[in-house]
């Protein structure tokens, strides 16, 4: 099939089960931090809240667009889509899956993934730290003095956390001896000993646990996410960078924060969690996804037909059952588990990360900026800074 | 499709450019800056600088530009003032600028041939053979032939930081 | 690819992004010399060393070598130290002064 033509059917795809993704991570975490606080959260609009998004999605684009009389006009409207121009694209150059992968029934080779670069973690980078301008000028073209305080705060803590987040990158790279993010992934298939699988976060000489968990306590703070969500600490500055704004602009950095969020966690996955590589020895490994789906399943029935907990329980958990047990019944289909396993490991990790995430936020308390600043420089960077030099002996010692 | 990449973004670098210098708010100016560097980024990936392009977008634009930003916002000292008694000096400066810029060109038209063509991906020399832009080839010059001048620039970033620090502990206490 | 029409030029020379270098130098050195505002003045400066750059850039793929990358490379991260001492100087600058106009900034004390 022309090349063309595969590609925006993959780009098409990848679009929309991407934008449902993150309407409904909002979702999740709503429905995560309710639980956490032993709340119900989102119930009425559909079966467990679940069109919720939906409502959310219909809510935000009728609403009024108010602009404020004594805003920048330019900037003000140029912000929201800097925001989310910056936070979209990345997900482009993401591989989820192996490459030269025959699609059934037809003779189409594709790779599952957009594009492939072979300086894809590079443009990541210089794209995610663009980022920072849509909410620096947010906070700027507002004309208020609260914004403003929310936008200064998100580009001195972006600059000061880009520091740590490189840093840590660089050690899987110095392992790897690649930027490809696909590279990246089949530099880390195997087990040791059938039973470690070699991420890189169990990799031999230098194992980087530490490098996984700097980049990912500087990812919540890249993202602007609780604990270091200062640029919209609601309790001091209103709501930081975005007070002024409203209706599709304000949901504009909704989505641009979520989707950066899942860039965070997929660079997460790829470069520490081994990608789309199971986490046991393929035997077994190619029916763990069919098995989850299936416990989900089991899990969904018992609670609906056994004991339903609340009142229409009885009805809408079997159906979710059901589904779940079809889902896994189909990963039991060979043909089905060689195309979808990698995606389903992969699209496993980066979730629960995504779950980290949203626990973090329901459990940690805010911190202070001059706290933001100091763990920043003086526990993050240091630390970084030994870890990279322990990786670089370790691996300059091995190779020869 | 070169020629077409390369005078899209050869105009959108320059009309910044221009935007930057005629702006009369910093910000304005910032922000042109900001679509310069970002369109200069792919006119070096259009010249196979595959790793010089992405450290343009995340040194230039997205650690110096994000510090000027934040300085203007900081100070935020507001449009610069329209000032009359230069104009003669606009009058006489432009003319002196033109011709630099015709004797600039003068010279690369007389020192380089113009049938060189720019044809993009004619760096790729086949697989295990990294090509001259590469973030390996690169690496690999710059910690061997370039690691004195390299480590030099290190201390000159060692320096820089603690300059940046005194300057700004002073008007603390 | 695209099919384009016969006349259209499918790649330009080298000379091009020279000539373009030298535009974008100019214009950053009537910058430095027009603008009073001492962060738009120091924003030429980051545009005259970008344009340099380009050449650089340009030359590397003329002589199919990394050097010219390596010199960008080192032009950027001078920059980059440049910007934080320079930027530190203004902020003392604009604290001890209140202003960030050149002509104003006319006395050695204060």
């Amino acid at each position: 099939m022309d090349f063309m033509i595969l590609s925006l059917i993959k780009l098409g795809l990848v679009l929309f089960i991407f934008m449902t993704a993150l309407a409904y991570i909002q979702w999740i975490e709503r429905k995560v931090i309710a639980h956490v606080q032993l709340r119900v959260g989102p119930k009425r609009v559909g079966p467990h809240g679940l069109l919720q998004p939906l409502a959310d999605v219909i809510k935000l684009i009728t609403k009024e667009g108010m602009v404020p009389s004594h805003v920048h006009p330019v900037f003000y409207y140029l912000a929201p889509f800097v925001a989310v121009f910056f936070a979209l694209i990345p997900i482009s150059f993401i591989p989820f899956g192996q490459a030269n992968v025959k699609i059934p029934f037809t003779d189409i080779t594709t790779n599952m993934e957009l594009t492939d670069l072979n300086i894809g973690l590079l443009l990541i980078l210089g794209l995610s730290g663009m980022g920072v301008y849509g909410i620096a000028l947010a906070g700027w073209a507002s004309n208020n003095k609260y914004s403003l305080i929310g936008g200064l705060r998100s580009s001195a803590q972006m600059i000061s956390y880009e520091l740590p987040m490189a840093l840590a990158l660089v050690s899987p790279l110095l392992m790897l001896n690649t930027v490809s993010l696909r590279e990246l992934v089949n530099g880390q298939e195997g087990f040791y000993f059938n039973v470690i699988p070699r991420w890189t976060i169990f990799l031999m000489p230098a194992p980087q646990i530490f490098s996984f968990i700097i980049f990912m306590i500087a990812g919540f703070a890249e993202t602007n996410r609780v604990p270091f969500d200062l640029p919209e600490a609601e309790n001091e500055l209103v709501a930081g960078f975005h007070v002024e704004y409203a209706s599709m602009k304000f949901a504009a950095f909704f989505m641009a924060e979520y989707a950066n969020m899942v860039t965070v966690c997929s660079v997460a996955t790829l470069l520490f969690l081994g990608g789309w590589h199971p986490i046991v020895v393929p035997g077994i490994g190619n029916w763990i996804p069919a098995l989850v789906h299936i416990g989900g399943g089991a899990i969904c029935l018992y609670h609906g037909l056994v004991q339903p907990a609340r009142k229409w329980d009885n009805i809408t958990l079997p159906v979710f059952g059901v589904a779940f047990i079809g889902a896994g019944l189909l990963f039991a289909i060979p043909i089905v588990q060689e195309l979808l396993a990698p995606v389903f490991w992969f699209t496993a990790k980066l979730l629960i990360l995504l779950f980290v995430f949203i626990w973090v936020r329901a459990t940690l308390p805010r911190f202070r900026y001059d706290q933001l600043m100091r763990f920043a420089w003086l526990f993050m960077f240091p630390l970084a800074l030994v870890n990279l030099l322990i990786t670089g002996l370790l691996v300059a010692a091995t190779t020869n | 499709m070169d020629a077409i990449l390369f005078f899209l973004f050869a105009t959108i670098t320059v009309i910044c450019a221009i935007n930057m210098v005629l702006q009369r708010h910093p910000i304005s100016s910032a922000l042109s800056l900001i679509g310069v560097m970002g369109s200069l980024a792919v006119l070096y990936l259009l010249l196979g600088g595959e790793f010089i392009a992405m450290a343009q977008l995340i040194v230039y634009s997205g650690a110096i530009m994000v510090l000027f930003l934040f300085v203007i916002m900081l100070l935020n000292s507001g449009a610069e003032p329209k000032r009359s008694r230069h104009k003669i000096l606009l009058f006489l400066g432009a003319p002196l600028l033109v011709i630099l810029l015709g004797v600039i060109g003068y010279f690369i038209q007389g020192q380089i041939p113009a049938q060189e063509m720019v044809k993009f991906g004619s760096w790729e020399s086949g697989p295990g053979k990294p090509a001259f832009g590469s973030p390996q080839n690169v690496g690999m010059s710059l910690f061997t032939s370039y690691l004195l001048p390299f480590e030099i620039t290190s201390v000159l970033i060692l320096i820089a930081i603690l300059g940046a620090i005194v300057l700004a502990r002073k008007e603390i206490d | 690819m695209l099919p384009l029409p016969p006349g259209v030029p499918t790649a330009v020379p080298v000379t091009y992004y020279l000539i373009l270098s030298a535009i974008l130098f100019v214009i950053g050195g009537a910058g430095f010399l027009y603008r009073k505002n001492i962060i738009t003045v120091f924003m030429s400066i980051e545009l005259m060393l970008n344009a340099v750059n380009l050449s650089f850039v340009a030359f590397a793929y003329k002589f199919n070598k990394a050097d010219g990358h390596i010199y960008s490379f080192f032009v950027m991260v001078v920059a980059a130290a440049e910007a934080a001492v320079g930027l530190a100087i203004i902020l003392t600058v604009f604290k001890n002064r209140q202003t960030l106009e050149i002509d104003d900034i006319d006395s050695m004390k204060l």
